[in-house]
């Protein structure tokens, strides 16, 4: 069973948010993600100052196998991507909600947040994918 | 629901991943693809095949059916057990499909089909067996197990009882009926191993003494970047009925001596080197940070071409692919990743043969 922690919001597309003490959102995928990915060998994150749709391919993650887009789960503006996961694309598989991070947002509009999926909302996602 | 081989219950007890492979339930890996991969470099790992269909060739016409259907020429298998690897093509030259084929001696030969493409080959086969001879047998009855890495015979050697030293003596690209075994020393990972068919019956319990003897479970995802890291075609990928084998970097294995010997395909590849065979499939690595995949489009200063496998190499912890590109392509290209072009550099391959880099 994955790891669902009860503290990040969620978009069904299995990327994870989480508003910081300083107004800004970081962005990963779940631990459901990886797992169905396999192990990562490539994570390109977007740049700094790009302006993100909520909904926009905003990383790419690859797998051995394939590449998958990420989605950017709210909009708003790049303020930073994760410097290791050039060197390290396994962290995202190893700590999917701590150093595997993708990027950060400066959010567009915070209600946005609000209209994502809680835990419990996105473990019945989970649980349907496995069906 | 796909078909299932034998091992299809073992897969799912060992918490495999499944996926659909040319109509088959498939383990793609058991928990990490790069694990299983190190395995075979370093170790010894092992792939259930049983999705790839043995079938033997006998009667008096089995010798001169195959010399006519194949591109490379069983008249080279002069002692029993020696193993030969061609391309069986159609009559404008394309690919139907690649197979390793085995001479038994008095008994005819074995030869090894790919899963998707079985029951066409069956009937290419059969429609051709008819007039010479020859009769098709589709060994449903047996299970394939490739045990392959620099420690795969010695582990597996321990387990076939008496046939340990016949086994071990085998020569590379030979193989042997060691009853209820037929053992060959070939494989699809650049490393050393054989490829053991058994009994269906039997490969349950096979497949778990292997994993007690230390061999580790690995699924169609490490054979995949073994393969490709070894510079081996995958049918459906890198070649199909569309190409030729002169496209497909595998002109070594078409035998147009002796030039009397009338094979099917052989007009249309001679009329292919009369006028120059247009593309060619070269070895790439990319220089910049990404991942090549097939169907990737690659630039090169003479034309356009396309990337046909591309993965990330384990062993060498960068990106490499095969591609079809025009014949004159020197040693730069770039190829199209999400809208950027990145350098690459064209290189001979196999890039990396019995755990060793070559590029």
């Amino acid at each position: 069973m994955s790891s669902i922690p009860a503290n990040l919001k969620y978009a069904d597309s299995h990327e994870w948010a989480r508003l910081e003490t300083d107004g800004s959102v970081t962005v990963g995928i779940s631990d459901h993600a990886q797992g169905a990915l396999g192990d990562l060998v490539f994570v390109e994150v977007p740049e700094v100052g790009r302006a993100l749709e909520k909904g926009a391919a905003a990383a790419v993650v690859e797998s051995v196998k394939a590449a998958s887009d990420v989605y950017s789960p709210i909009s708003g503006e790049v303020i930073a991507a994760n410097p290791a996961l050039g060197a390290a694309p396994e962290l995202v598989n190893n700590d999917p909600y701590g150093e595997g991070w993708l990027f950060k947002l400066k959010p567009g509009n915070p209600d946005e947040l609000a209209g994502l999926l809680d835990a419990e909302a996105y473990g019945k996602v989970v649980e349907e994918a496995g069906h | 629901m796909g078909f299932k081989t034998p091992l299809y219950d073992t897969h799912v007890a060992a918490g495999a991943r499944l996926v659909d492979f040319g109509g088959w339930d498939m383990p793609v890996h058991y928990g990490s693809q790069i694990e299983e991969h190190h395995a075979v470099r370093r170790d010894a790992g092992m792939f259930d095949v049983s999705h790839m269909l043995a079938v033997d060739v006998t009667g008096g016409g089995a010798r001169d059916l195959l010399r006519r259907v194949l591109a490379n020429d069983v008249a080279k298998l002069k002692e029993p057990g020696k193993a030969l690897y061609s391309c069986m093509l159609d009559a404008s030259g394309g690919v139907k499909d690649d197979l390793l084929v085995y001479f038994l001696g008095e008994q005819g030969y074995r030869v090894v089909v790919n899963a998707g493409t079985r029951e066409k080959d069956l009937e290419w086969l059969r429609s051709h067996a008819a007039a010479c001879d020859a009769r098709i047998h589709p060994r449903t009855d047996l299970a394939i197990i490739a045990v392959q890495g620099p420690r795969a015979r010695e582990k597996a050697a321990g387990l076939i009882g008496d046939h340990a030293s016949a086994a071990l003596q085998l020569r590379p690209f030979t193989g042997r009926e060691l009853a209820p075994y037929f053992i060959a020393r070939t494989g699809y990972t650049g490393e050393d191993g054989w490829e053991i068919m058994l009994p269906a019956q039997d490969a349950a319990r096979f497949w778990e003494e292997l994993r007690s003897a230390g061999v580790a479970p690995c699924g169609l995802g490490a054979r995949d970047t073994l393969r490709l890291e070894a510079g081996m075609n995958l049918y459906g990928n890198d070649m199909d009925e569309t190409v030729s084998p002169l496209e497909s970097g595998l002109a070594w294995t078409v035998a147009f001596d002796p030039p009397e010997r009338v094979f099917i395909g052989r007009e249309a590849l001679e009329a292919q080197l009369r006028t120059g065979v247009a593309r060619k499939l070269v070895g790439l690595v990319l220089e910049d940070r990404g991942i090549l995949r097939s169907h990737q489009k690659v630039y090169t200063q003479v034309g356009e071409g396309e990337l046909t496998s591309g993965t990330f190499s384990p062993t060498l912890q960068r990106s490499i692919g095969l591609a079809r590109v025009p014949a004159a392509t020197g040693e730069r290209v770039e190829v199209d990743i999400r809208g950027k072009r990145l350098a690459a550099r064209v290189v001979k391959y196999p890039f990396v043969r019995n755990g060793k880099a070559l590029v």
